[in-house]
Protein backbone atom coordinates (compact mmCIF):
# COMPACT_ATOMS: atom_id res chain seq x y z
CA UNK A 1 0.00 0.00 0.00
CA UNK A 2 0.84 3.50 -0.54
CA UNK A 3 0.47 5.61 2.21
CA UNK A 4 0.76 8.66 0.08
CA UNK A 5 -2.49 7.48 -1.99
CA UNK A 6 -4.39 6.84 1.04
CA UNK A 7 -6.24 9.14 3.25
CA UNK A 8 -6.92 13.05 3.01
CA UNK A 9 -4.10 14.09 0.39
CA UNK A 10 -3.66 17.75 0.75
CA UNK A 11 -3.29 19.10 3.92
CA UNK A 12 -1.85 15.66 5.75
CA UNK A 13 0.79 14.78 3.74
CA UNK A 14 2.07 18.20 4.10
CA UNK A 15 1.19 19.20 7.71
CA UNK A 16 3.81 17.21 9.68
CA UNK A 17 3.53 16.36 13.65
CA UNK A 18 7.10 15.10 15.63
CA UNK A 19 6.83 11.79 17.11
CA UNK A 20 9.50 9.52 18.97
CA UNK A 21 11.04 6.89 16.62
CA UNK A 22 9.20 3.83 18.19
CA UNK A 23 6.23 4.74 16.35
CA UNK A 24 8.10 4.02 12.63
CA UNK A 25 10.05 1.17 14.11
CA UNK A 26 11.28 -1.15 16.67
CA UNK A 27 14.89 -2.27 17.50
CA UNK A 28 17.35 -4.53 20.24
CA UNK A 29 20.76 -3.42 21.23
CA UNK A 30 23.69 -6.04 21.34
CA UNK A 31 27.18 -5.71 22.58
CA UNK A 32 30.86 -7.05 22.06
CA UNK A 33 33.36 -5.34 24.50
CA UNK A 34 32.31 -1.70 25.23
CA UNK A 35 30.54 -1.43 21.77
CA UNK A 36 26.77 -1.59 21.31
CA UNK A 37 24.64 -1.98 17.97
CA UNK A 38 21.47 -1.26 17.90
CA UNK A 39 19.17 -1.87 15.18
CA UNK A 40 15.91 0.04 13.50
CA UNK A 41 13.86 -2.00 11.89
CA UNK A 42 10.87 -0.33 9.86
CA UNK A 43 7.17 -1.10 10.90
CA UNK A 44 6.77 -0.84 7.54
CA UNK A 45 8.56 -0.28 4.28
CA UNK A 46 6.86 3.04 3.37
CA UNK A 47 8.66 4.61 6.52
CA UNK A 48 11.82 3.53 5.43
CA UNK A 49 12.55 7.00 3.39
CA UNK A 50 11.96 8.66 6.70
CA UNK A 51 14.02 6.73 8.70
CA UNK A 52 17.25 6.94 6.21
CA UNK A 53 16.43 11.19 5.85
CA UNK A 54 16.05 11.80 9.65
CA UNK A 55 17.76 8.67 11.79
CA UNK A 56 21.22 9.93 10.76
CA UNK A 57 24.65 9.38 12.41
CA UNK A 58 24.85 12.93 13.53
CA UNK A 59 21.28 12.87 15.49
CA UNK A 60 22.30 9.77 17.10
CA UNK A 61 25.71 10.81 18.31
CA UNK A 62 23.89 13.83 19.54
CA UNK A 63 20.83 11.68 21.55
CA UNK A 64 24.17 9.47 23.07
CA UNK A 65 26.26 12.61 23.96
CA UNK A 66 26.57 11.87 27.45
CA UNK A 67 27.97 8.52 26.62
CA UNK A 68 30.72 10.42 24.78
CA UNK A 69 30.67 7.78 21.87
CA UNK A 70 34.51 7.98 19.99
CA UNK A 71 32.26 6.86 16.73
CA UNK A 72 28.82 6.25 15.79
CA UNK A 73 28.28 4.30 12.25
CA UNK A 74 24.98 3.70 10.32
CA UNK A 75 24.64 0.44 8.50
CA UNK A 76 21.87 0.34 6.00
CA UNK A 77 19.93 -2.37 5.15
CA UNK A 78 17.42 -1.66 2.12
CA UNK A 79 16.09 -4.87 1.35
CA UNK A 80 15.63 -5.47 5.28
CA UNK A 81 14.18 -2.02 5.64
CA UNK A 82 16.69 -1.87 8.63
CA UNK A 83 19.77 0.03 9.53
CA UNK A 84 22.40 -1.11 11.97
CA UNK A 85 24.07 1.60 14.41
CA UNK A 86 27.19 0.76 15.89
CA UNK A 87 28.30 2.86 18.87
CA UNK A 88 32.27 2.51 20.02
CA UNK A 89 32.59 3.09 23.79
CA UNK A 90 29.43 3.92 24.94
CA UNK A 91 29.33 1.19 28.02
CA UNK A 92 31.05 2.88 30.53
CA UNK A 93 33.69 0.06 30.28
CA UNK A 94 31.51 -2.50 29.26
CA UNK A 95 30.27 -6.05 30.76
CA UNK A 96 33.84 -6.76 32.64
CA UNK A 97 34.50 -3.16 34.02
CA UNK A 98 31.11 -1.31 33.87
CA UNK A 99 29.67 -0.12 37.30
CA UNK A 100 26.53 0.46 35.28
CA UNK A 101 23.67 -2.26 36.42
CA UNK A 102 23.04 -2.09 32.77
CA UNK A 103 26.21 -3.78 31.82
CA UNK A 104 25.51 -5.14 28.60
CA UNK A 105 23.86 -1.85 27.63
CA UNK A 106 20.25 -3.70 26.73
CA UNK A 107 18.11 -0.70 27.10
CA UNK A 108 20.09 1.42 24.59
CA UNK A 109 17.72 0.44 22.27
CA UNK A 110 15.04 2.31 23.85
CA UNK A 111 17.02 5.45 24.47
CA UNK A 112 17.23 5.64 20.74
CA UNK A 113 13.66 4.85 19.87
CA UNK A 114 12.88 7.85 21.82
CA UNK A 115 14.16 10.13 18.83
CA UNK A 116 12.14 12.10 17.62
CA UNK A 117 11.25 12.18 13.91
CA UNK A 118 8.85 14.58 11.72
CA UNK A 119 6.12 12.68 9.71
CA UNK A 120 3.35 13.65 7.80
CA UNK A 121 0.22 14.36 10.03
CA UNK A 122 -1.57 11.59 7.77
CA UNK A 123 0.53 8.41 8.58
CA UNK A 124 -1.09 8.47 12.44
CA UNK A 125 -3.15 5.85 11.82
CA UNK A 126 -0.65 3.67 10.61
CA UNK A 127 1.92 4.51 13.43
CA UNK A 128 2.59 1.94 15.83
CA UNK A 129 1.29 1.94 19.08
CA UNK A 130 -1.95 3.77 20.74
CA UNK A 131 -3.49 6.24 18.13
CA UNK B 1 33.31 -42.37 7.31
CA UNK B 2 30.39 -40.02 6.42
CA UNK B 3 28.31 -41.17 8.89
CA UNK B 4 26.30 -38.15 8.86
CA UNK B 5 26.71 -37.25 4.96
CA UNK B 6 23.00 -37.42 3.32
CA UNK B 7 23.12 -34.17 0.93
CA UNK B 8 19.83 -35.02 -0.22
CA UNK B 9 17.84 -35.51 2.91
CA UNK B 10 16.63 -33.03 5.13
CA UNK B 11 18.44 -31.56 7.86
CA UNK B 12 16.00 -29.63 10.62
CA UNK B 13 18.47 -28.10 13.64
CA UNK B 14 16.45 -27.11 17.10
CA UNK B 15 17.21 -24.95 20.06
CA UNK B 16 16.74 -26.20 23.41
CA UNK B 17 18.78 -23.41 25.26
CA UNK B 18 20.51 -19.88 23.98
CA UNK B 19 22.50 -19.11 26.94
CA UNK B 20 23.75 -20.54 30.43
CA UNK B 21 20.77 -19.89 32.82
CA UNK B 22 17.96 -20.93 29.92
CA UNK B 23 14.64 -22.08 30.28
CA UNK B 24 15.37 -26.16 31.22
CA UNK B 25 11.60 -26.88 29.93
CA UNK B 26 12.49 -25.58 26.36
CA UNK B 27 14.25 -28.63 24.39
CA UNK B 28 11.05 -30.81 25.43
CA UNK B 29 8.59 -29.62 22.67
CA UNK B 30 11.28 -28.81 20.34
CA UNK B 31 12.70 -32.75 20.15
CA UNK B 32 8.56 -33.52 19.97
CA UNK B 33 9.01 -31.54 16.75
CA UNK B 34 12.22 -32.82 15.28
CA UNK B 35 10.52 -36.40 16.28
CA UNK B 36 7.11 -35.68 13.73
CA UNK B 37 9.69 -34.39 11.13
CA UNK B 38 11.82 -37.36 10.86
CA UNK B 39 8.70 -39.42 11.19
CA UNK B 40 7.09 -37.72 8.60
CA UNK B 41 9.98 -36.30 6.41
CA UNK B 42 13.09 -38.55 7.45
CA UNK B 43 16.66 -36.58 7.14
CA UNK B 44 18.60 -35.58 9.87
CA UNK B 45 18.12 -33.43 13.26
CA UNK B 46 19.99 -32.26 15.40
CA UNK B 47 19.42 -30.28 18.84
CA UNK B 48 21.79 -27.48 19.93
CA UNK B 49 22.40 -25.73 23.27
CA UNK B 50 24.46 -22.63 23.03
CA UNK B 51 25.54 -21.68 26.65
CA UNK B 52 28.54 -20.00 26.61
CA UNK B 53 28.67 -16.24 26.74
CA UNK B 54 31.68 -14.00 26.61
CA UNK B 55 32.62 -14.44 30.29
CA UNK B 56 30.75 -17.98 31.15
CA UNK B 57 34.10 -19.91 30.39
CA UNK B 58 36.24 -18.16 32.73
CA UNK B 59 33.78 -18.24 35.17
CA UNK B 60 33.55 -22.11 34.62
CA UNK B 61 37.35 -22.09 34.65
CA UNK B 62 37.28 -20.43 38.32
CA UNK B 63 34.83 -23.31 39.15
CA UNK B 64 37.03 -26.18 38.07
CA UNK B 65 39.89 -24.61 40.27
CA UNK B 66 37.81 -25.29 43.52
CA UNK B 67 36.47 -28.50 41.89
CA UNK B 68 38.14 -30.27 39.46
CA UNK B 69 34.82 -32.26 38.27
CA UNK B 70 33.31 -29.09 37.98
CA UNK B 71 33.82 -26.47 34.72
CA UNK B 72 31.18 -27.38 32.71
CA UNK B 73 27.64 -25.93 31.81
CA UNK B 74 25.94 -26.42 35.49
CA UNK B 75 22.27 -26.60 34.30
CA UNK B 76 23.83 -29.88 32.21
CA UNK B 77 21.97 -32.57 33.38
CA UNK B 78 18.70 -30.15 34.02
CA UNK B 79 19.02 -29.75 30.08
CA UNK B 80 19.46 -33.26 29.14
CA UNK B 81 16.97 -35.41 31.58
CA UNK B 82 13.89 -34.22 29.90
CA UNK B 83 15.18 -35.25 26.56
CA UNK B 84 18.30 -37.37 26.33
CA UNK B 85 15.66 -40.37 25.84
CA UNK B 86 13.90 -39.12 23.30
CA UNK B 87 17.10 -37.82 21.52
CA UNK B 88 19.29 -41.33 21.43
CA UNK B 89 15.61 -43.46 20.85
CA UNK B 90 15.05 -41.34 17.45
CA UNK B 91 18.58 -40.63 16.47
CA UNK B 92 18.63 -37.11 16.94
CA UNK B 93 22.22 -35.83 17.53
CA UNK B 94 23.33 -33.13 19.96
CA UNK B 95 25.72 -30.36 19.51
CA UNK B 96 26.77 -28.29 22.39
CA UNK B 97 29.41 -26.33 24.14
CA UNK B 98 28.13 -26.76 27.44
CA UNK B 99 31.15 -28.69 27.83
CA UNK B 100 32.53 -25.06 28.59
CA UNK B 101 35.55 -25.46 30.53
CA UNK B 102 35.63 -29.14 31.35
CA UNK B 103 34.36 -30.78 28.33
CA UNK B 104 35.74 -34.45 29.86
CA UNK B 105 34.11 -34.09 33.15
CA UNK B 106 30.80 -32.70 30.80
CA UNK B 107 31.27 -35.87 28.86
CA UNK B 108 31.20 -38.27 31.57
CA UNK B 109 27.97 -36.86 33.78
CA UNK B 110 26.30 -37.39 30.69
CA UNK B 111 27.49 -40.94 30.27
CA UNK B 112 26.67 -41.53 33.96
CA UNK B 113 23.12 -39.78 33.35
CA UNK B 114 22.18 -41.88 30.38
CA UNK B 115 23.47 -44.71 32.80
CA UNK B 116 21.14 -43.78 35.90
CA UNK B 117 18.12 -43.60 33.16
CA UNK B 118 18.76 -47.15 32.01
CA UNK B 119 20.23 -45.98 28.16
CA UNK B 120 22.34 -47.62 26.20
CA UNK B 121 26.03 -45.95 26.42
CA UNK B 122 25.37 -43.47 24.12
CA UNK B 123 29.01 -42.65 21.43
CA UNK B 124 30.19 -39.20 23.25
CA UNK B 125 32.59 -36.86 21.02
CA UNK B 126 34.78 -34.24 22.48
CA UNK B 127 36.37 -31.17 20.46
CA UNK B 128 39.48 -30.30 22.01
CA UNK B 129 41.75 -27.33 20.94
CA UNK B 130 39.96 -24.19 22.35
CA UNK B 131 42.19 -24.17 25.21
CA UNK B 132 44.93 -21.84 24.54
CA UNK B 133 46.49 -20.94 27.51
CA UNK B 134 49.84 -22.83 26.87
CA UNK B 135 50.05 -21.15 23.61
CA UNK B 136 53.50 -19.40 23.03
CA UNK B 137 51.63 -16.07 22.25
CA UNK B 138 49.01 -16.04 24.76
CA UNK B 139 52.05 -16.40 27.89
CA UNK B 140 53.46 -13.46 26.30
CA UNK B 141 50.27 -11.28 26.27
CA UNK B 142 49.70 -13.11 29.66
CA UNK B 143 52.67 -11.55 31.37
CA UNK B 144 51.84 -8.17 30.20
CA UNK B 145 48.21 -8.43 31.75
CA UNK B 146 47.99 -6.42 35.15
CA UNK B 147 46.63 -9.52 36.89
CA UNK B 148 46.91 -13.32 36.80
CA UNK B 149 44.99 -15.37 33.56
CA UNK B 150 42.01 -17.29 33.89
CA UNK B 151 41.23 -18.61 30.57
CA UNK B 152 42.66 -18.47 26.76
CA UNK B 153 40.06 -19.97 24.22
CA UNK B 154 40.31 -19.44 20.71
CA UNK B 155 36.85 -19.65 18.87
CA UNK B 156 37.02 -22.82 17.24
CA UNK B 157 35.32 -23.41 13.52
CA UNK B 158 32.84 -26.13 12.79
CA UNK B 159 34.91 -28.75 11.34
CA UNK B 160 35.62 -30.85 14.20
CA UNK B 161 32.06 -31.22 15.21
CA UNK B 162 31.40 -32.51 11.61
CA UNK B 163 34.27 -34.44 11.69
CA UNK B 164 32.58 -35.94 15.02
CA UNK B 165 29.25 -36.50 13.77
CA UNK B 166 30.42 -38.16 10.27
CA UNK B 167 32.53 -40.33 12.62
CA UNK B 168 29.03 -41.64 14.17
CA UNK B 169 29.11 -39.57 17.47
CA UNK B 170 25.27 -38.64 19.15
CA UNK B 171 26.67 -36.20 21.14
CA UNK B 172 29.16 -33.73 20.50
CA UNK B 173 30.50 -31.46 23.82
CA UNK B 174 32.49 -28.58 22.98
CA UNK B 175 33.53 -26.17 24.87
CA UNK B 176 34.22 -22.50 22.93
CA UNK B 177 33.54 -22.62 19.26
CA UNK B 178 31.82 -19.93 17.94
CA UNK B 179 28.26 -19.85 18.18
CA UNK B 180 26.97 -20.58 14.73
CA UNK B 181 29.28 -23.27 14.33
CA UNK B 182 27.18 -25.29 16.80
CA UNK B 183 24.31 -25.22 13.30
CA UNK B 184 27.53 -25.38 10.91
CA UNK B 185 29.08 -27.97 12.07
CA UNK B 186 25.86 -30.57 11.57
CA UNK B 187 24.91 -28.80 7.91
CA UNK B 188 28.32 -29.66 7.15
CA UNK B 189 28.94 -33.27 7.89
CA UNK B 190 25.19 -33.43 6.18
CA UNK B 191 25.58 -31.82 2.96
CA UNK B 192 29.45 -32.13 2.92
CA UNK B 193 30.03 -29.15 1.81
CA UNK B 194 33.48 -28.00 0.65
CA UNK B 195 35.09 -25.66 2.67
CA UNK B 196 34.91 -22.75 0.43
CA UNK B 197 31.85 -23.27 -1.17
CA UNK B 198 31.14 -19.84 1.05
CA UNK B 199 27.95 -19.17 0.16
CA UNK B 200 26.31 -22.21 1.49
CA UNK B 201 28.43 -22.08 4.44
CA UNK B 202 27.45 -18.06 5.19
CA UNK B 203 23.69 -19.33 4.99
CA UNK B 204 24.15 -22.22 7.46
CA UNK B 205 26.14 -19.47 9.69
CA UNK B 206 23.10 -16.87 9.46
CA UNK B 207 21.28 -19.58 10.31
CA UNK B 208 22.77 -20.87 13.37
CA UNK B 209 23.05 -16.86 14.26
CA UNK B 210 19.25 -16.65 14.42
CA UNK B 211 18.89 -20.53 16.29
CA UNK B 212 21.69 -19.75 19.14
CA UNK B 213 19.37 -17.34 21.17
CA UNK B 214 17.09 -19.70 21.90
CA UNK B 215 13.84 -17.85 21.71
CA UNK B 216 15.03 -14.68 21.05
CA UNK B 217 13.65 -15.17 17.13
CA UNK B 218 10.96 -16.44 18.34
CA UNK B 219 9.32 -13.67 20.61
CA UNK B 220 11.71 -13.39 23.33
CA UNK B 221 12.73 -10.15 24.51
CA UNK B 222 10.66 -8.60 21.81
CA UNK B 223 7.58 -8.15 23.51
CA UNK B 224 6.32 -4.50 24.35
CA UNK B 225 2.73 -3.90 25.06
CA UNK B 226 0.97 -2.00 22.65
CA UNK B 227 3.68 -1.71 20.44
CA UNK B 228 4.48 -5.70 19.60
CA UNK B 229 2.19 -7.77 21.72
CA UNK B 230 2.61 -11.65 21.13
CA UNK B 231 0.38 -14.08 22.27
CA UNK B 232 1.60 -16.87 25.53
CA UNK B 233 4.88 -15.16 25.88
CA UNK B 234 5.24 -17.85 29.63
CA UNK B 235 5.27 -20.87 26.81
CA UNK B 236 7.33 -19.40 24.40
CA UNK B 237 8.40 -22.02 22.18
CA UNK B 238 12.22 -22.42 20.61
CA UNK B 239 13.49 -22.22 17.12
CA UNK B 240 13.98 -24.85 14.69
CA UNK B 241 15.79 -24.66 11.25
CA UNK B 242 15.66 -26.44 8.12
CA UNK B 243 18.68 -25.88 6.11
CA UNK B 244 18.78 -26.59 2.54
CA UNK B 245 21.22 -27.51 0.38
CA UNK B 246 22.30 -24.15 -1.01
CA UNK B 247 22.63 -22.69 2.72
CA UNK B 248 19.20 -20.61 2.78
CA UNK B 249 17.36 -21.96 5.96
CA UNK B 250 13.07 -21.48 7.21
CA UNK B 251 12.66 -21.19 10.55
CA UNK B 252 9.57 -22.06 12.55
CA UNK B 253 8.69 -23.47 15.97
CA UNK B 254 6.61 -26.37 17.53
CA UNK B 255 2.86 -26.49 16.88
CA UNK B 256 1.67 -25.31 20.24
CA UNK B 257 4.15 -23.07 21.84
CA UNK B 258 3.62 -19.42 22.21
CA UNK B 259 5.31 -16.48 20.98
CA UNK B 260 5.51 -15.51 17.21
CA UNK B 261 8.07 -16.23 14.27
CA UNK B 262 7.68 -13.33 11.58
CA UNK B 263 9.51 -10.66 9.75
CA UNK B 264 10.36 -8.46 13.01
CA UNK B 265 11.24 -11.28 15.34
CA UNK B 266 13.66 -12.86 12.57
CA UNK B 267 14.88 -9.12 11.53
CA UNK B 268 16.01 -8.41 15.41
CA UNK B 269 17.50 -11.40 15.44
CA UNK B 270 19.32 -11.23 12.30
CA UNK B 271 21.09 -7.50 13.65
CA UNK B 272 21.74 -8.75 17.18
CA UNK B 273 25.32 -8.35 17.67
CA UNK B 274 26.21 -7.73 14.15
CA UNK B 275 29.04 -5.21 13.66
CA UNK B 276 29.42 -4.52 10.07
CA UNK B 277 26.06 -6.36 8.08
CA UNK B 278 28.74 -6.72 5.04
CA UNK B 279 31.19 -9.21 7.15
CA UNK B 280 29.88 -11.07 10.15
CA UNK B 281 33.23 -12.90 11.07
CA UNK B 282 33.37 -16.16 11.94
CA UNK B 283 36.27 -18.88 11.93
CA UNK B 284 34.54 -20.80 9.26
CA UNK B 285 33.56 -17.82 6.38
CA UNK B 286 32.52 -14.33 6.37
CA UNK B 287 28.88 -13.42 5.90
CA UNK B 288 27.38 -11.24 4.12
CA UNK B 289 23.53 -10.05 4.72
CA UNK B 290 23.68 -6.64 2.95
CA UNK B 291 21.99 -8.49 0.19
CA UNK B 292 19.64 -10.78 2.69
CA UNK B 293 15.89 -10.95 2.32
CA UNK B 294 13.16 -12.72 4.82
CA UNK B 295 10.02 -14.34 3.58
CA UNK B 296 7.12 -15.54 5.78
CA UNK B 297 6.14 -18.64 4.41
CA UNK B 298 3.32 -19.13 6.37
CA UNK B 299 2.05 -19.04 10.51
CA UNK B 300 5.25 -18.89 12.37
CA UNK B 301 7.18 -19.73 9.60
CA UNK B 302 9.87 -17.67 8.03
CA UNK B 303 12.84 -18.07 5.28
CA UNK B 304 16.00 -16.43 5.16
CA UNK B 305 17.68 -16.12 2.06
CA UNK B 306 20.45 -14.53 -0.29
CA UNK B 307 23.39 -14.24 2.69
CA UNK B 308 26.44 -14.72 1.26
CA UNK B 309 29.78 -15.36 1.94
CA UNK B 310 33.67 -14.25 1.86
CA UNK B 311 36.68 -16.38 2.35
CA UNK B 312 37.42 -17.58 6.15
CA UNK B 313 39.96 -14.96 8.09
CA UNK B 314 43.42 -16.00 8.64
CA UNK B 315 42.77 -15.99 12.01
CA UNK B 316 41.28 -17.06 15.15
CA UNK B 317 39.48 -15.06 17.60
CA UNK B 318 41.27 -15.62 21.43
CA UNK B 319 39.56 -14.16 24.51
CA UNK B 320 41.73 -13.72 27.50
CA UNK B 321 40.38 -13.77 30.96
CA UNK B 322 42.20 -12.56 33.84
CA UNK B 323 41.59 -11.76 37.20
CA UNK B 324 40.04 -7.66 37.97
CA UNK B 325 39.44 -7.15 41.48
CA UNK B 326 35.73 -7.05 43.01
CA UNK B 327 32.38 -5.09 42.21
CA UNK B 328 30.69 -4.33 45.82
CA UNK B 329 27.04 -3.46 44.79
CA UNK B 330 24.83 -2.34 47.98
CA UNK B 331 21.13 -1.02 47.79
CA UNK B 332 18.42 0.67 50.04
CA UNK B 333 15.03 1.96 49.56
CA UNK B 334 12.95 5.08 50.22
CA UNK B 335 9.30 5.33 50.78
CA UNK B 336 6.34 7.95 51.35
CA UNK B 337 7.14 11.86 51.48
CA UNK B 338 10.44 13.13 50.29
CA UNK B 339 11.64 9.88 49.58
CA UNK B 340 14.06 10.88 46.98
CA UNK B 341 15.65 13.78 49.15
CA UNK B 342 16.06 11.38 51.69
CA UNK B 343 17.60 8.87 48.72
CA UNK B 344 20.51 11.59 47.65
CA UNK B 345 21.17 12.47 51.53
CA UNK B 346 21.81 8.90 52.01
CA UNK B 347 24.20 8.53 48.87
CA UNK B 348 26.35 11.88 49.89
CA UNK B 349 26.55 9.93 53.12
CA UNK B 350 28.23 7.30 52.00
CA UNK B 351 30.36 9.63 49.52
CA UNK B 352 31.33 11.80 52.17
CA UNK B 353 32.45 8.40 54.39
CA UNK B 354 34.14 6.75 51.25
CA UNK B 355 36.25 9.48 49.80
CA UNK B 356 38.78 7.43 48.60
CA UNK B 357 36.43 5.48 46.28
CA UNK B 358 34.77 5.84 42.75
CA UNK B 359 31.32 5.24 43.74
CA UNK B 360 28.38 5.36 41.31
CA UNK B 361 24.96 6.40 42.48
CA UNK B 362 21.72 5.04 41.00
CA UNK B 363 18.14 6.12 42.02
CA UNK B 364 16.04 3.56 40.75
CA UNK B 365 12.96 4.53 39.65
CA UNK B 366 14.46 7.99 38.67
CA UNK B 367 17.94 8.09 36.80
CA UNK B 368 19.77 4.17 37.01
CA UNK B 369 20.53 2.65 33.64
CA UNK B 370 20.98 5.53 31.44
CA UNK B 371 22.88 7.84 34.14
CA UNK B 372 26.64 7.98 34.02
CA UNK B 373 29.60 6.69 36.51
CA UNK B 374 30.03 10.97 37.40
CA UNK B 375 27.03 11.29 38.29
CA UNK B 376 25.88 14.30 36.33
CA UNK B 377 22.63 12.92 34.89
CA UNK B 378 21.65 12.77 38.68
CA UNK B 379 22.83 15.99 39.85
CA UNK B 380 21.40 17.83 36.81
CA UNK B 381 18.01 16.08 37.40
CA UNK B 382 15.85 18.01 39.95
CA UNK B 383 13.41 15.78 42.72
CA UNK B 384 10.08 15.54 41.19
CA UNK B 385 8.82 14.24 44.17
CA UNK B 386 9.29 10.96 44.23
CA UNK B 387 8.03 8.40 46.94
CA UNK B 388 9.43 5.05 46.10
CA UNK B 389 13.09 5.24 45.13
CA UNK B 390 15.56 2.73 45.52
CA UNK B 391 19.12 3.69 46.13
CA UNK B 392 21.77 1.87 44.32
CA UNK B 393 25.47 2.40 44.95
CA UNK B 394 28.23 0.47 43.08
CA UNK B 395 31.85 0.35 43.21
CA UNK B 396 35.15 -1.59 41.81
CA UNK B 397 38.25 -2.17 43.26
CA UNK B 398 41.50 -4.59 42.92
CA UNK B 399 41.15 -5.69 46.81
CA UNK B 400 38.29 -7.15 48.27
CA UNK B 401 38.32 -5.75 51.64
CA UNK B 402 37.90 -1.98 50.06
CA UNK B 403 35.32 -3.18 47.53
CA UNK B 404 33.29 -4.25 51.32
CA UNK B 405 33.54 -0.87 52.96
CA UNK B 406 31.08 -0.12 51.00
CA UNK B 407 28.72 -2.80 51.53
CA UNK B 408 29.36 -2.23 55.11
CA UNK B 409 28.48 1.80 55.08
CA UNK B 410 25.04 1.29 53.20
CA UNK B 411 24.19 -1.24 55.53
CA UNK B 412 25.19 1.27 58.48
CA UNK B 413 22.39 3.58 56.62
CA UNK B 414 19.49 1.40 58.67
CA UNK B 415 20.64 3.17 62.30
CA UNK B 416 23.04 6.31 60.70
CA UNK B 417 21.93 7.42 58.05
CA UNK B 418 18.22 9.26 56.98
CA UNK B 419 15.21 8.29 57.88
CA UNK B 420 13.25 5.36 57.37
CA UNK B 421 15.41 3.30 54.97
CA UNK B 422 14.99 -0.37 54.62
CA UNK B 423 15.59 -3.46 52.26
CA UNK B 424 19.25 -3.11 52.21
CA UNK B 425 21.14 -5.75 50.01
CA UNK B 426 24.38 -6.24 49.13
CA UNK B 427 26.71 -8.05 46.80
CA UNK B 428 30.20 -8.83 46.02
CA UNK B 429 31.76 -10.46 43.02
CA UNK B 430 34.99 -11.13 41.71
CA UNK B 431 35.39 -9.15 38.13
CA UNK B 432 36.95 -10.62 35.28
CA UNK B 433 38.78 -8.44 32.92
CA UNK B 434 38.73 -9.43 28.93
CA UNK B 435 41.04 -9.03 25.93
CA UNK B 436 40.96 -10.65 22.90
CA UNK B 437 43.91 -11.27 19.97
CA UNK B 438 43.71 -12.86 16.50
CA UNK B 439 45.83 -16.00 16.18
CA UNK B 440 46.75 -17.93 12.98
CA UNK B 441 44.55 -20.61 12.37
CA UNK B 442 47.61 -22.88 11.98
CA UNK B 443 48.59 -22.38 15.41
CA UNK B 444 46.04 -23.49 16.70
CA UNK B 445 44.97 -27.24 15.91
CA UNK B 446 41.13 -28.60 16.90
CA UNK B 447 40.32 -32.19 16.55
CA UNK B 448 37.16 -34.53 18.04
CA UNK B 449 38.08 -36.83 20.33
CA UNK B 450 35.08 -40.03 21.16
CA UNK B 451 35.92 -40.32 25.14
CA UNK B 452 33.93 -43.69 25.40
CA UNK B 453 33.98 -46.11 27.24
CA UNK B 454 33.91 -44.47 29.98
CA UNK B 455 33.37 -46.35 33.31
CA UNK B 456 30.24 -45.24 35.46
CA UNK B 457 29.25 -45.98 38.62
CA UNK B 458 25.68 -47.30 40.18
CA UNK B 459 23.16 -44.59 40.43
CA UNK B 460 24.16 -40.70 41.21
Amino acid sequence: MNLASTGAMSDNMTVTMSVPLDRLAHGRTGDKGNRSNISVIAWREEFWPVLLAQVTEERVAALFATRQPTRVQRYDLPLLHAMNFVLDDVLDGGVNSALNLDSHGKSLSYWLMSLTVEVPRAWAPWLAGPA
Amino acid sequence: MLDFHKPTQVLRVGCGAGFSGDRTDAAGPVVQDLVAGLQSQGGHAVLIFETLAERTLALAQLARRTDPQAGYEPLLLDLLRPVLATCLAHGIRIVSNFGAANPRAAAQAIAQLAHDLNLTAPRIAVVWGDDVREHSEVQTLARSLPSPLVSANAYLGAQAIADALNHGAQMVVCGRVADPALTLGPALAHFGWAHDDWHALAGATMAGHLLECGAQVTGGYYADPGFKDLPDLAHVGFPIAQIEADGCCTLSKPAGTGGRIDLHTVKEQLLYEIDNPGAYITPDVVADITAAQVTQLGPDRVQLSGVQGHPRPAHLKVNLCHENGWLAEAEISYAGARAQARARLAASVVRERLPHLALRVDLIGVASLWADDAGAALAALPDQGSTDVRLRMATSHADKKMAEQLLREVTALYTCGPAGGGGVRTALRPRLGLVSCLLPRESIPSRFEMVQPLTVGAGA
